[in-house]
């Protein structure tokens, strides 16, 4: 930038068509900093904005009106500005098990969703990694495929699967294995199938990413010093694949806590559910300021993995 | 060992001894492709080998299936009497030293050497002792706990040769040992290398495709071509003695001719070749009136700008224009123009600084072409 400022002052302001010459220079040498203003614009308008407004709702009252809530400013015949801040939306949600169970709930699907995306996930992308060049792009192919049909379409056929007259149960049936249908849809299980299935890609393809980056060099090198291949993967891969393990497992960990359709559908109303419980708080109860709240304390839950991340993702680059 | 010099610095005449590897018919395929065609090589106890060739040879594939990375398709290879064809890498007495160095990102240098002595389950305190030996000898005790990447390139290189040598395999394996390192560094490597290997008395195999480090370093040198050996010997015999115009023209530079050999004798050979007449003093198995090549190195050619006595024979002279100049410092190239349009290379020690700027031998100057009749070598593919 030093450099521009240099040319701008010598550059002889002279006449009108100089000094637009030095504008169009000022601007060039502002675009850097125009170019970077932009995602943080689009940060400030679409998430910043509306998180300082279900902020504010979260700290209001219900009432019967439109919109449902009660103001936080309010002015007095006297002119006095009043703010009322309503903290009771917290106390309610922190002292009322059902949020409490269901936010535990929430976390303990996402959770153990995470670490079965991990178990299924991470031979996958070390198998994809491994194979041939051409194996290897049909089979990243295979991975990114789901993504090209609708979401819902897809939790739709989950459900025609696993319904109690579903393929499954019909198959079973059928081959004799079982003679009532098992029960999946509408449970915990479904919910599982449900996640697994959907994020899986999300936990594939950062691991692919890392482990394509790793020298195969370094399991020889392990192999020639006389570790064998259990070990290597302990000591050489598995430590190199931890940024991989990482951002994978926020990209799953993080939607799928505050995971509404998969539980919806195919949970029923047996799965609790954080997604499920702040719809219904803000359709069904057009509680909204609960409902707010129940969306702030999400937030809260999911900063903090990505604080985590963020150190790891920090400490990675301190390293390099 | 040290009473004995024929194990110590010729084991390889020792034909009675067990050779540290035996290396049997051993080709290897990649599908179409023969990276190593039918290669049988002995390498003895305490050598320091170099597999030399340029890119494509087959020297790292060979190199490779020594440590276990690459199965032959066909042969064995023995190393120390044990045939390896079931034995995997991490069961071989070998370690290698990896062009890329390999060294482990997540590990300090202290733990990336100790790695190897950890997976042979030794006693804390002994690869404790082992790794400070070794970080000794490296010169590298201040930086045991740096991570690989916060070192220069020369102390990575050393990080990687201290942690397969610290296993004290009993053959150690470098692939393009040097060949990350900048030329300075290089040249002074190349030497504390060679004193490493004499100290530890490890038999050594290295692949390089550097001339100079396989001439500096080696006890022998294995020349590689198209997967096969073109020839084995120690540095001397490879560039004074080359038996193929692969091998003299790859080693060093050479003036390659075509000749008739026009007069074969168990004490000499006369050869009429483009620069005339060559006389060789030494006997050599050609028939009489067939076609051979004639390699002359640029530094065997003496250059004068005066006329040579002509004895009874005009052999081994020629005459010629110099076409061009190329100043090295140390010494000049000289492209020499013969009548014919032949172009011979003489290279020339500058062992005189010239007075004024210019040079006692310039462009467009005749000069007289004049060499030893031991020079010429005699090939004969």
């Amino acid at each position: 930038m030093s450099d521009t400022t240099a040319n701008t002052a010598s550059e002889p302001a002279a006449g009108q068509s100089g000094l637009l010459r030095q504008l169009a220079r000022r601007i060039q040498s502002r675009w850097q900093s125009i170019v970077v203003f932009v995602p943080y614009a689009w940060l400030l308008v679409f998430f910043l904005l509306p998180f300082f407004i279900v902020a504010k709702i979260s700290l209001a009252e219900i009432v019967i009106a439109s919109p449902p809530f009660s103001k936080m400013i309010q002015w007095t015949d006297e002119g006095v500005m009043n703010i009322r801040l309503v903290f009771d939306n917290f106390v309610y949600i922190l002292t009322d098990d059902l949020y409490y169970r269901t936010y535990l709930n929430s976390l303990k699907i996402s959770i153990v969703s995470t670490i079965v995306c991990l178990l299924i996930g991470y031979p996958m992308a070390y198998g994809i990694v491994r194979s041939g060049p051409v194996a290897k792009k049909l089979l990243l192919f295979a991975v990114i495929l789901p993504f090209w049909t609708s979401f819902l379409l897809r939790v739709y056929a989950w459900m025609g699967l696993l319904a109690d007259r579903g393929t499954i149960n019909n198959l079973l049936i059928s081959l004799g294995v079982i003679d009532e249908p098992v029960r999946m849809l509408y449970t915990e299980f479904a919910v599982y199938i449900g996640i697994v299935y959907t994020y899986l890609p999300f936990m594939i393809l950062p691991l692919y990413a890392n482990m394509e980056r790793l020298d195969n060099a370094l399991n020889e090198a392990a192999a020639d010093l006389g570790s064998r291949p259990m070990n290597t993967f302990f000591k050489v891969t598995l430590p190199l694949t931890v940024p991989g393990i990482v951002a994978g497992s926020l990209l799953v960990f993080i939607p799928a806590t505050g995971e509404y359709v998969i539980p919806d559908l195919l949970g029923g109303g047996n799965v609790l559910m954080i997604g499920r419980l702040l719809f219904n708080e803000f359709s069904a109860n057009t509680d909204w300021p609960v409902a707010s709240a129940v969306a702030i304390v999400l937030l809260v839950l999911l900063v903090l993995p990505m604080t985590i991340y963020q150190y790891f993702q920090g400490k990675a680059a301190e390293e390099q | 060992m040290a009473g004995d010099p024929t194990a110590s610095d010729e084991p390889w005449l020792d034909t009675d001894a067990e050779p540290m590897v035996r290396i049997r018919g051993v080709s290897k395929n990649f599908g179409d492709v023969t990276a190593v065609n039918n290669i049988d090589l002995d390498i003895h106890k305490g050598e320091l080998f170099c597999l030399l060739g340029g890119s494509g040879c087959g020297k790292t594939t060979l190199l490779r299936m020594l440590a276990g990375f690459e199965t032959p398709t066909s042969g064995t290879i023995l190393i120390d009497g044990v045939d390896m064809s079931t034995v995997p890498p991490y069961e071989r007495p070998t370690n290698m030293m990896f062009q890329s160095y390999a060294l482990f990102p997540h590990m300090t240098v202290e733990k990336n050497i100790a790695f190897g002595l950890k997976q042979d389950k030794l006693p804390r305190s002994e690869i404790e002792h082992k790794v400070h030996e070794i970080l000794k000898l490296v010169e590298l005790q201040d930086y045991k706990k740096r991570k690989p990447q916060q070192l220069s390139g020369g102390q990575r290189q050393r990080v990687a040769l201290a942690r397969a040598l610290v296993k004290e395999p009993k053959l150690l394996l470098l692939d393009e040992p040097l060949g990350a390192l900048d030329k300075k560094l290089r040249e002074q490597t190349q030497f504390e290398l060679a004193n490493i290997q004499e100290q530890v008395g490890i038999t050594f195999v290295v692949v390089t495709h550097d001339q100079e480090e396989a001439m500096t370093l080696s006890s022998r040198i294995a020349v590689m071509d198209a997967g096969k050996l073109a020839q084995i010997g120690t540095p001397t015999e490879i560039y004074e003695f080359p038996e193929s115009r692969f091998v003299a023209d790859f080693i060093g530079s050479a003036n390659i001719l075509e000749g008739t050999v026009t007069e074969d004798s168990p004490d000499h050979v006369r050869v009429d070749t483009n620069l005339g007449e060559i006389y060789i003093d030494h006997g050599q198995s050609v028939k009489q009136d067939s076609r051979v090549w004639i390699a002359i190195r640029p530094e065997k050619i003496k250059l004068s700008k005066t006329a040579p006595r002509t004895g009874r024979s005009t052999a081994n002279q020629a005459e010629g224009k110099v076409d061009d100049i190329g100043y090295l410092g140390n010494t000049s190239i000289y492209k020499i123009r013969l009548d014919d349009g032949l172009i011979v290379d003489v290279t020339a020690p500058n062992q005189v600084r010239p007075k004024s700027r210019s040079h006692q031998i310039t462009w467009e100057d005749t000069v007289y072409l004049t060499w030893d009749p031991s020079s010429a070598m005699l090939l004969k593919t």
